[in-house]
């Protein structure tokens, strides 16, 4: 299929690129990107080929498919939450064109095996890529490692202990170590779970009057100062997952000036909420770690603007209606982030925080250059995944119409401004007008 | 004057004037429990729940026994674990209970908000008689009422709350109401038991008892749950029951009239010690006899009354 976008804002970060122009896509590649590409048909002295469709784009931004590198998407093992084939669905509807998602799954995501059956769950629905995030040690139990070599050659792109995080430091450093001589990053959800136990909500004063047991920052805090410490002795790329404190924030910014192997994401409920949405007690706020205190969150934003935080990756985490539907203490903890990331991101650049091209970059190249991918990019050649976005389209969240079996979103009824209208992955549409 | 609300979960939503309508209302209600026959027929028709998910002596007994004065059928549902334990969820067994028609739930809940949660699905009025740490008003106001009483007012009074008040919902919901009514609030414990930012409720902190009890008019021990030693909230019993026991020695620092007071059950010799709590000082029992007035207060004006 060919397939020809006029007149967009183009913007491709990965080669700083910020301009209004045409792009072209001819098997699955970016055959072309420049002004007037219907007259030339990319300089081969063609006209316009039969079948060669061609969107008018004026008033759109043009950009590489988006990056998720946080993604649950609970398969195998959870499919009442969420499958592969729904995640892919409320990725291209979100404009993500590929998705890393983690490996606590059941079975865990500890052996090729896993690996293998996500990839090829992902390829059989063929929305979104897929690229899943395999343990950091055998049933995500923190004591010994998994096979990291195999699990690459099965498609593996990094090494995380998302929700079960590695308590001990000498496995930690192993894993740092283990996968720096295959050139993966390890990629750390950094709780202490000794300061966190019981924990339901941050730590401060909204958690003094509403009397919620508090997860306190220093609970992230002293797991990023290891993490780094690890990292800089071992030499290994750490990436730290769902930045959410300032702390942390600080932390990352000093071990990064040091010439730290270190590079982080944050969330878009992190900057965007605080502790006090868990005032109604309303269970889709509860999630970790938790929203955090008013400082935090800005410290977050700052963070992102002066580029300590390099990515914005929504920690999807689709819940069933059971999981959330009963006491604060009982419910699970997770926000479903796909079809609500881009347009919660896009509110920092109408505030002035970043340009679009910075937040494009944090939502594409630089997810693709942690996990090594070749992603992010609109170069000649490179795979066609483009998302399309209309940045003036108001809409207004309905968790009903989520393609995510997850509706666990605090930001239902919120109007944003901003949507994925076009995704194409690999030169196909996945999603048009979504 | 009514009480224009279909809910009662918290103090820190309640205004100074639904306050007073509330101890106005339980005053006059005090004398029902001194008759002979100690029934008026309020509420006859009308059918209370008592709900509650973690243990209860004197709130489900107070709770039962205001509404059998009121003439309001009851019953009492004693679930020994969660509701997600048991199997069945909190709102489904709340659902189911709604389809029998009652007019108030009164419901404890060792998860904070779980009361809240049910106000927002049943039509039926729900009373919190404590949700986790979170708030306990009926104990609050039950406080309130026997301060007024002794005191004649609350306004300008020093209260000093002493013990674990980072997992107290008497605590929380007794600072929401004092300060509201004017007193001045301390609080004092180890710094283990004393929750982050809680100068921002309006109360001065005292890392030591007798600090905190200086000229004190009003003196509220909270329990302390012998749990918490697992956690290293506290090292022992004897290490607290020296540091921060209310006795006869620190007593002295307190207002020559002062009151005691204590939400039980008590520990006794651990917070506080056995002669004062049954000594002249302590208004204790009071609190209980006032807990039934409180509660026939509020099941009185959540039905429709008016003082």
């Amino acid at each position: 299929m060919t397939i020809l976008l006029k007149g967009g804002r183009v913007v491709d970060p990965s080669r700083k690129v910020d301009g209004t122009g045409d792009l072209l896509i001819e098997n699955g590649k970016i055959a072309g990107i420049g002004g007037g590409l219907q007259q030339t048909g990319k300089g081969r002295g063609k006209g316009v080929p039969p079948g060669m469709e061609i969107l008018d784009l004026r008033g759109k931004i043009v950009v590489p498919g988006l990056i998720d590198m946080h993604t649950h998407l609970r398969e195998p093992g959870f499919e009442y939450r969420e499958t592969i084939a729904s995640g892919s669905e409320a990725a291209v509807a979100g404009g993500f064109t590929s998705v890393a998602c983690m490996p606590n799954t059941n079975p865990v995501n500890d052996n090729r095996s896993v690996t293998e059956f996500i990839r090829r769950k992902a390829a059989e629905c063929g929305l979104a890529n897929v690229y899943p995030i395999a343990a950091i040690s055998l049933k995500s139990e923190g004591a010994l490692l998994c096979e990291y070599w195999d699990l690459k050659d099965a498609g593996a792109i990094g090494f995380s202990d998302d929700g079960r995080p590695v308590m001990n430091a000498a496995l930690m450093r192993r894993a740092l170590e283990y996968a720096s001589s295959l050139d993966m990053p390890v990629i750390a959800h950094c709780e202490d779970r000794n300061l966190s136990a019981g924990g339901m909500m941050h730590e401060g004063f909204v958690s003094t009057e509403i009397g919620l047991p508090g997860i306190p920052g220093i609970a992230e805090e002293v797991m990023v100062a290891r993490d780094i410490l690890l990292a800089e002795y071992t030499g290994a790329h750490l990436h730290i997952a769902h930045v959410s404190t300032a702390g942390a924030v600080r932390l990352i910014r000093e071990a990064k000036a040091r010439g730290v192997r270190i590079t982080a994401e944050t969330a878009p409920h992190y900057f965007t909420l605080t502790d006090e949405a868990v005032r109604t007690f309303d269970t889709a706020t509860k999630v970790y770690p938790p929203l955090r205190g008013a400082e935090d969150r800005d410290a977050v934003r700052e963070g992102l603007r002066d580029g300590t935080i390099d990515v914005i990756a929504s920690d999807h985490a689709p819940h069933a209606r059971t999981d959330k539907e009963v006491e604060f203490d009982f419910a699970a903890s997770g926000i479903t982030g796909l079809e609500t990331s881009l347009a919660l991101s896009l509110r920092l650049v109408e505030e002035g925080l970043l340009t679009l091209p910075e937040l494009i970059e944090k939502m594409t190249v630089n997810a693709a250059r942690i996990l090594r991918i070749p992603k992010g990019t609109l170069a000649d050649g490179a795979d066609a995944d483009i998302t399309v976005i209309d940045p003036q389209r108001e809409w207004t969240v309905d968790r009903g119409l989520f393609r995510s079996r997850g509706k666990n979103t605090p930001f239902h009824n919120w109007t944003l401004k901003g949507k994925a209208v076009l995704t194409i992955v690999g030169g196909e549409i996945r999603c048009r007008d979504c | 004057m009514k009480l224009n609300r279909k809910d009662i979960l918290g103090i820190q939503e309640l205004s100074v004037e639904e306050i007073d309508l509330i101890l106005e209302t339980a005053d006059s209600f005090i004398e029902v429990s001194t008759r002979e026959i100690k029934k008026v027929p309020t509420l006859r028709g009308k059918t209370v729940i008592n709900l509650f998910y973690e243990a209860s002596t004197r709130t489900r007994t107070s709770f039962e026994i205001a509404a059998k004065r009121l003439s309001a059928d009851t019953i009492n549902i004693s679930a020994s674990t969660s509701s997600v334990v048991k199997g069945e969820t909190l709102i489904d067994t709340a659902k189911n209970l709604e389809a029998m028609n009652p007019d108030i739930i009164v419901i404890r809940h060792s998860a904070a908000g779980a009361p809240h949660m049910l106000a927002g699905i049943l039509r039926q009025s729900i009373i919190n008689a404590g949700d986790g740490a979170h708030e306990h008003p009926t104990q609050a106001l039950l406080d309130m009422m026997t301060i007024r009483a002794k005191k004649g007012g609350i306004a300008g009074l020093k209260v000093a709350i002493v013990g674990d008040i980072a997992h107290s919902r008497v605590a929380r919901s007794n600072i929401h109401g004092l300060t509201k009514m004017g007193a001045q609030v301390c609080v004092s414990g180890p710094a283990t038991m004393i929750p982050r930012g809680i100068e921002k409720m309006g109360v001065v902190v005292h890392m030591r008892i007798e600090e905190a009890i200086r000229d004190a008019d009003i003196i509220m021990m909270l329990r302390i749950q012998t749990e918490r030693e697992k956690q290293n909230i506290f090292p022992s019993l004897r290490e607290y029951a020296q540091y921060f026991s209310l006795n006869r020695k620190n007593i002295g620092f307190a207002r020559k009239d002062v009151l005691i007071m204590h939400p039980g059950p008590i520990n006794r010799g651990v917070e506080i010690s056995p002669d004062l709590a049954d000594g002249p000082h302590s208004i204790i029992l009071d609190q209980v006899t006032n807990g039934v007035a409180v509660r026939m207060a509020l099941l009185y004006l959540l039905t429709g009354g008016s003082n």
